[in-house]
C-alpha cells in the first residue's frame, strides 16, 4: 500500500517536473530555451505551454521526417538510455497521460476487460505512424510528416491542443477536420479510461511498445523467487495490465505499478535495481 | 552484460547525433507550437 501511494504521489509530481512553467498556460507562450534540446523520458507534448523538454516521441517523428538524416540517433539514444535503466517503470510512474487514464478509470463505471491480441497494435503504430511515414516522406516528398503527432496523439491534443486553442486566436481560425479528428480520439481514450484501464498505454502508445522491449534487460526488473512462489494466481487476479507475474515477471506489459509485489502473499515476488541479477531486492514488504 | 552494454549503447548514440547536430533539429521543432501535435495542420 506505501508502494502505491507513493506512485501516485510521484506521477502528480512528474506532471509538473515536465511542466513547470504554469504561466505560460495564461500567457499562451511556448518556453524556447536550450533546455528543449534534451528528451524526456516521459510522453509530453513539446508545445505544451508548461513544457521544458522535449517528447521523444515527437522529436524521433522530427529528426525521421527531416531529409538531412536517414536515422536519429540522438532520440534513439535516449530512448536506449530511458529504457535500458528504467523500462516502463516510466509508464508507471512518471507519465502525465498515464495518470490520467488511472485517475479516470477509478470512477465507479462498468469495468471492462481488453483483449490479449490489442495489445500488439501499439508496434504496428510505432513501425507505422512513428517510423514508417515520416522516414519515407523524407525520401520520397523531401519533407516527412509526423505521423503520430498529427493523426493520433491525444497527449498532444490535451496538452498543447486544448491550452494554445484556447488561447491563440490565430490557431482558433485554422480550426478544421484534423482538429476534429483529434479531439474524437482524445475523447474516445478518455470515455474509454472509466471503464477500461490505461487503454492508451495498452493499445496505441508507441513509447510504451518501445520501453516495453527494455523490461527484460532494464536495471529495474522483477523477480519471482520460485521457491516460496505458491502458485495462488494472486498476481495474475489483481494485475490491471493483464499480466502473470508469477510466469513473466518481466513482461513488456507491466508498468511496475508495484501492486503484485504488495499482494503476493508469499512475498515471492520483488522488485529489483542494479545491472547484477543478484542485486539485493527492494520495494517488497 | 546486456545492462551494461545497452546504456552504454545509448550514451554513444545520443554523442554521435550531437555530433550531427540532430539535438538542433529537436529544438528548432520543440521552440514552434507544433501544428501537427495541436491538431492544426
Amino acid at each position: 500500500m506505501v508502494l502505491v501511494d507513493m506512485r501516485a504521489w510521484v506521477q502528480l509530481i512528474s506532471v509538473f517536473m515536465w511542466n513547470p512553467l504554469m504561466g505560460n498556460f495564461i500567457s499562451g507562450h511556448i518556453y524556447r530555451g536550450k533546455l528543449k534540446q534534451i528528451c524526456i523520458p516521459a510522453l509530453n507534448c513539446y508545445s505544451c505551454p508548461g513544457a521544458i523538454g522535449s517528447c521523444p516521441l515527437g522529436s524521433l517523428q522530427t529528426v525521421l521526417a527531416d531529409p538531412f538524416y536517414n536515422w536519429s540517433f540522438y532520440v534513439v539514444g535516449w530512448l536506449v538510455v530511458f529504457g535500458s535503466f528504467l523500462g516502463r517503470w516510466i509508464c508507471g510512474w512518471i507519465c502525465p497521460f498515464g495518470m490520467l487514464q488511472e485517475w479516470l478509470y477509478k470512477a465507479p463505471f462498468v469495468k471492462l476487460a481488453l483483449p490479449q491480441w490489442m495489445r500488439w497494435s501499439k508496434y504496428l503504430i510505432l513501425l507505422v505512424f512513428v517510423i514508417w511515414i515520416p522516414l519515407a516522406g523524407a525520401r520520397t516528398l523531401g519533407l516527412g510528416v509526423p505521423a503520430f503527432c498529427k493523426y493520433i496523439c491525444p497527449a498532444g491534443t490535451l496538452e498543447a491542443g486544448l491550452p494554445l486553442v484556447g488561447l491563440v486566436p490565430g490557431l482558433q481560425a485554422a480550426i478544421g477536420s484534423l482538429f476534429v479528428l483529434k479531439m474524437t480520439i482524445l475523447f474516445a481514450v478518455i470515455v474509454v479510461s472509466f471503464m477500461i484501464f490505461r487503454p492508451f498505454c495498452r493499445v496505441l502508445c508507441p513509447l510504451g511498445a518501445i520501453y516495453g522491449l527494455f523490461n527484460r534487460v532494464s536495471w529495474y526488473h522483477y523477480k519471482c523467487d520460485r521457491e516460496l512462489c505458491a502458485g495462488c494466481g494472486t498476481c495474475a487476479n489483481q494485475c490491471r495490465m493483464n499480466v502473470d507475474p508469477a510466469r513473466e515477471a518481466n513482461s513488456p506489459e507491466c508498468i511496475r505499478c508495484g501492486d503484485c509485489l504488495q499482494k503476493c502473499p508469499q512475498g515471492a515476488l520483488s522488485a529489483v535495481y542494479g545491472f547484477n541479477s543478484k542485486t539485493e531486492a527492494i520495494g517488497n514488504e | 552484460m546486456l545492462r551494461l552494454v545497452l546504456p552504454a549503447l545509448g550514451l554513444a548514440m545520443i554523442l554521435f547525433g550531437l555530433l550531427r547536430n540532430e539535438h538542433l533539429t529537436v529544438w528548432a521543432k520543440a521552440i514552434t507550437i507544433c501544428l501537427e501535435c495541436v491538431g492544426i495542420g
